[in-house]
């Protein structure tokens, strides 16, 4: 193959049937268990992500159901201290970075490519890497639990109760080494996004008509890379303290060091895990308005805008530490500050709905009630950032109140409305509507019950991570009534399962657009093929499927356009403008991504045995993987043909 | 209840709530919280509102694939500036609101009359007054008396892991962090009890980390810490109590000088038991000493495995200690 071979003119064709054919040979997985193993499609790996986000998020649920019985009234004895601290603390662990991150990457995962008129992610192996780890941090940390070893410091795991002197059981090495574990999982699958932004959209995509949902998660993405080296190395840190005997967290200073490296990363993790979701409202709820999103431009800045604010606020979650208030006041400023972002979008939401004319789905109700949601967690978010404010409400029920409001209202929400708005595209079939309105109910009205009441809690100084409280605090009635909404939002998401389950089977067919809505991914077909479109559209403006109808003056191309047929290839575009600048050589389906991930968890588990046989045989074992995985390919251009 | 609330030292409902204040700290924040939470309220039915008259033209939908029309107008970007805009001006009026109470709290309006020295420890607190003059510091466990009208300075030590300090009638929270020595002050207006709560997660027992801030005129105060100075007088049963308790529990006077739990002295005055668990009475104290795990597990309290004779000596001791 000769270096010209990406460079040659492709030529322009109709999509047709023999093309179709061509390239399903070049794109499809293998049969079988290898080939399913083996897989680095991105629509697989998407639903992967999403199954397994499902999974942990029905697990940190029952968690949740467990330990509300124990709260419903005061001195209630189901659970022990030390099991309740297990539960809490997994419960934001799985929730936080089990569920929460992983749902949207797989969204994200699966639409990107879709929705940008790509074949793949930019780097499809790197993809497989991202979800297999994911899933075998998510079995390590839970294997932890199951063996009664799971986290127990809460996902926060603040020095000195996580150190060795008052944490003596393995707990903090397995959520230790989990978290590090993860974080490889992230910022590999974080790396891919940011490239696959810049490189792989259609020819004519340029940044100012790339759908919202690419900005929310392209925002998150950058901040991890930033984010996550602070927690991994705090993490192995932690290890270190614990296992190798050195001092990092133990002296003068040690316990603010940890809080620092966290927040410095967690801070900035949660927009990380609600900008995507936002950016599926800002695309999805205009469909069902009938109108453009109104204020593209502000809302895709605020995006932009929101992340670099939620750098500078992780002090917010250290008010209460003694540092001097005057360099408090400047992050208490910008805690109420980066509110104004978010006033962006709430404001743009709010105009699509009233200058347009909603049509009333379960996607729709999700969406839409969102924006409800969202202030109430945004504005509780602004009180908990006046510093003086907060001194009284942090670590109050208050606060718990709050992050549930953000964390279900601006994640769970958007994911739920998300789901009905592209499972047709998913699966070829649409969730039951008439189940979806049970559903949508049930959540919303539980969700309610349950929550709100927490913020009265609070004010009324109930303390978080408390396993059992005194009677005469004037808590019962009001935890009686957020254990009942629980339950209620517990059989909401149950029916959300149900309708996913019925309808893959039984759900109406639905065509390649059926909300007739005007993004790239409707334009092919319902599951789209493994080649995801035939020809390579032309993108002319932001709403390539509605241009007739606005009138648009240049017009998009989807049924005519690149032909890229020998191999697997796709079009590489520049960052700006997105003209087509040479033809990618992509990589097939691989077991190396596989291997990497078992041998980097098997060597993860050695460090907690403190088996230095296992960790060196890992070592090796992980090393042959990438070498495997790197291994020159003519078909790729890597080494000449023989 | 409100007779087991009052045997536990509060008369108040909602013993822990912060949207009533006692004291110049506590009474400087209220209106800020609850102007924060005015406006947070109004916010919130400003969106419903503006969403529901959004939705007044909203329609069912029609079947699955159909071609609908598609609004091409532009309207509607005045929503941003207006509504931005607005919001933009509400915030920076809540950052100088912030700002200026924030300076009203930083100290107190005059020196204050006394500095106590808090240390958390799993699950307790432990309380010294301090003074210049070494012969008049003296310790106490989970119930702090104070001064009415006077500012009270407190040192915050860590003892083991992070705790947090928290009279949410008096004043807003500081932790208490291994390493380093932070600082609050806190003032009660009127006489009364306010209870407090450890309010960062510091394991098995956070939960049962109370306190008591025992607020008392001026002249009653300083009688109760001349009493606090004074040793136990001989008493029998302290021998027994030098023996099995003497090794972690302290009682001013007598050979019992434990660190490691609170300091026992004048512990017949003392309202509750546990940090603020139980109210301190005969019984609770007997089936605390029965077994404290059964009541706090996982306390470093270990059962002392007395014999009923060794456990009625001691706990008529205790109760002798005034």
């Amino acid at each position: 193959m000769s270096a010209t071979d990406f460079e040659r003119a492709p030529s322009v064709a109709r999509d047709n049937a023999a093309l179709a054919e061509r390239l399903r040979k070049l794109w499809e997985t293998e049969p079988g268990v290898i080939g399913w193993l083996a897989s680095v499609d991105h629509k697989e790996i998407g639903i992967r992500y999403i199954v397994t986000a499902f999974v942990f998020l029905i697990l940190g649920g029952i968690e949740a159901l467990v330990f509300r019985l124990q709260l419903s009234w005061s001195n209630v004895r189901l659970l022990t201290p030390e099991q309740y601290d297990q539960l809490f603390s997994t419960h934001g662990m799985t929730m936080i970075f089990l569920y929460a991150g992983p749902v949207l990457s797989g969204f994200s995962n699966y639409l990107w490519p879709l929705l940008f008129g790509a074949r793949d992610m930019a780097l499809p192996r790197l993809n497989a890497l991202s979800y297999w780890l994911y899933l075998c941090a998510g079995l390590f940390l839970y294997a932890a639990f199951a063996a009664g070893f799971g986290p127990n410091d809460g996902w926060f795991n603040y020095v000195p109760y996580a150190a060795r002197a008052y944490n003596g059981g393995p707990n903090i090495d397995f959520y230790s080494l989990g978290m590090i574990l993860l974080g490889v999982s992230t910022t590999v699958g974080a790396i891919n996004f940011v490239v696959t932004f810049l490189r792989m959209r259609a020819p004519g995509m340029s940044i100012d008509r790339v759908p919202i949902l690419a900005w929310g998660t392209l925002t998150a993405s950058a901040a991890n890379i930033f984010a996550i080296p602070a927690v991994s190395l705090a993490f192995f840190l932690l290890w270190m303290d614990r296992n190798l005997g050195t001092h990092f967290f133990d002296g003068t200073g040690g316990p603010l060091l940890w809080q620092h490296l966290f927040w410095m990363f967690a801070h900035p993790w949660v927009y990380a895990i609600v900008l995507p979701a936002m950016g599926m409202v800002s695309d999805g709820l205009p469909v069902f308005c009938r109108k453009p999103l109104v204020g593209y431009t502000a809302v895709a800045l605020g995006t932009v805008a929101t992340m670099v604010l939620g750098f500078g606020v992780w002090v917010h979650h250290m008010f209460a530490t003694g540092l001097p208030s005057i360099s408090l006041s400047f992050f208490s400023a910008a805690s109420i500050i980066i509110a104004v972002p978010s006033a962006i979008a709430v404001f743009a939401w709010l105009a699509t709905i009233a200058t347009g004319r909603p049509v009333v789905t379960t996607a729709f109700l999700f969406f839409a009630s969102f924006i409800v949601l969202f202030a109430i967690g945004g504005v509780s978010g602004y009180m908990t950032g006046s510093l003086p404010v907060d001194w009284q409400l942090t670590d109050t029920y208050f606060v718990v109140a709050h992050l549930h409001y953000v964390l279900i209202g601006i994640n769970v929400f958007p994911v739920a409305g998300a789901l009905y708005f592209w499972f047709p595209k998913f699966t070829g079939r649409l969730l039951d509507e008439r189940l979806g309105r049970w559903n949508f109910w049930t959540m919303f009205l539980g969700f309610n019950l349950g929550f709100f009441p927490m913020h009265i809690s609070g004010l009324l100084g109930m303390p978080r991570r408390i396993y059992t409280y005194a009677d005469g605090m004037g808590w019962d009635w009001l935890n009686l009534i957020t254990t009942v909404g629980s339950f209620v939002f517990a059989v909401g998401v149950l029916l959300l399962i149900v309708n996913v389950v019925v309808s893959l089977k039984r759900g109406r067919i639905a065509g390649d657009n059926p909300w007739d809505a005007p993004t790239l991914e409707w334009s092919t077909a319902s599951p789209p093929p493994p080649y995801n479109f035939a020809v390579i559209p032309t993108v002319a403006s932001r709403h390539p499927l509605w241009e007739d109808r606005l009138g648009t003056p240049q017009k998009s191309f989807t049924e005519a356009g690149l032909v890229l047929e020998q191999g697997r290839e796709a079009i590489g575009t520049d960052p700006l403008d997105a003209e087509p600048d040479i033809i990618l050589k992509m990589p097939g389906d691989s077991l190396a991504p596989l291997m990497l991930a078992l041998a980097g968890t098997a060597l993860f588990a050695g460090l907690v045995a403190h088996w230095w046989w296992l960790v060196a045989l890992a070592a090796v074992a992980a090393g042959a993987a990438i070498v495997g995985w790197l291994w020159p390919e003519a078909k790729l251009g890597e080494a000449v043909d023989a | 209840m409100t007779g087991e609330r009052a045997q536990l030292g509060w008369a108040a409902a909602t013993p822990l709530d912060y949207l009533t204040s006692h004291g110049a700290k506590a009474d400087a924040i209220r209106p800020l919280t609850i102007g924060t939470v005015a406006i947070s309220l109004a916010v919130i039915g400003i969106v419903a509102l503006l969403l529901i008259v959004g939705l007044r033209r909203a329609r069912t939908a029609p079947a699955p694939g159909s071609r609908l029309e598609v609004m091409r107008d532009e309207g509607g970007l005045s929503w941003l500036w207006i509504g931005v805009g607005l919001s933009s001006l509400v915030l920076l009026f809540s950052i100088v609101w912030t700002v200026a109470v924030l300076a009203e709290i930083a100290s107190p309006s005059e020196k204050p009359a006394l500095t106590v020295e808090i240390t958390a420890r799993q699950w307790w607190w432990q309380v010294r007054y301090l003074n210049d003059d070494p012969s008049r510091i003296f310790a106490t466990a989970n119930e702090i008396h104070i001064p009415v009208g006077r500012p009270v300075r407190f040192k915050l030590v860590g003892g083991d892991v992070i705790h947090s300090f928290w009279v949410p009638g008096l004043g807003g929270k500081t932790d208490l962090i291994p390493g380093q020595t932070n600082e609050t002050w806190l003032e009660a207006r009127e006489p009364g009890t306010y209870r407090g709560q450890c309010t960062e997660y510091c394991g098995l027992e956070h939960a049962r980390m109370g306190l008591l801030v025992i607020a008392e005129p001026p002249a009653q105060f300083e009688a109760w810490r001349a009493h606090q100075l004074r040793s136990a007088a001989p008493a029998s049963g302290e021998g027994a109590f030098a023996m099995r308790c003497g090794a972690c529990h302290a009682v001013r006077g007598t050979t019992a000088a434990g660190m490691l739990g609170p300091d026992l002295s004048h512990f017949a005055q003392r309202r509750t038991l546990a940090a603020a668990t139980l109210p301190n009475d005969g019984s609770h104290l007997e089936s605390w000493l029965d077994d404290p795990q059964a009541i706090k597990p996982g306390n470093l309290m270990q059962k002392p495995e007395l014999t009923g004779q060794e456990r009625a000596t001691i706990v008529a001791y205790l109760e002798s200690l005034t």
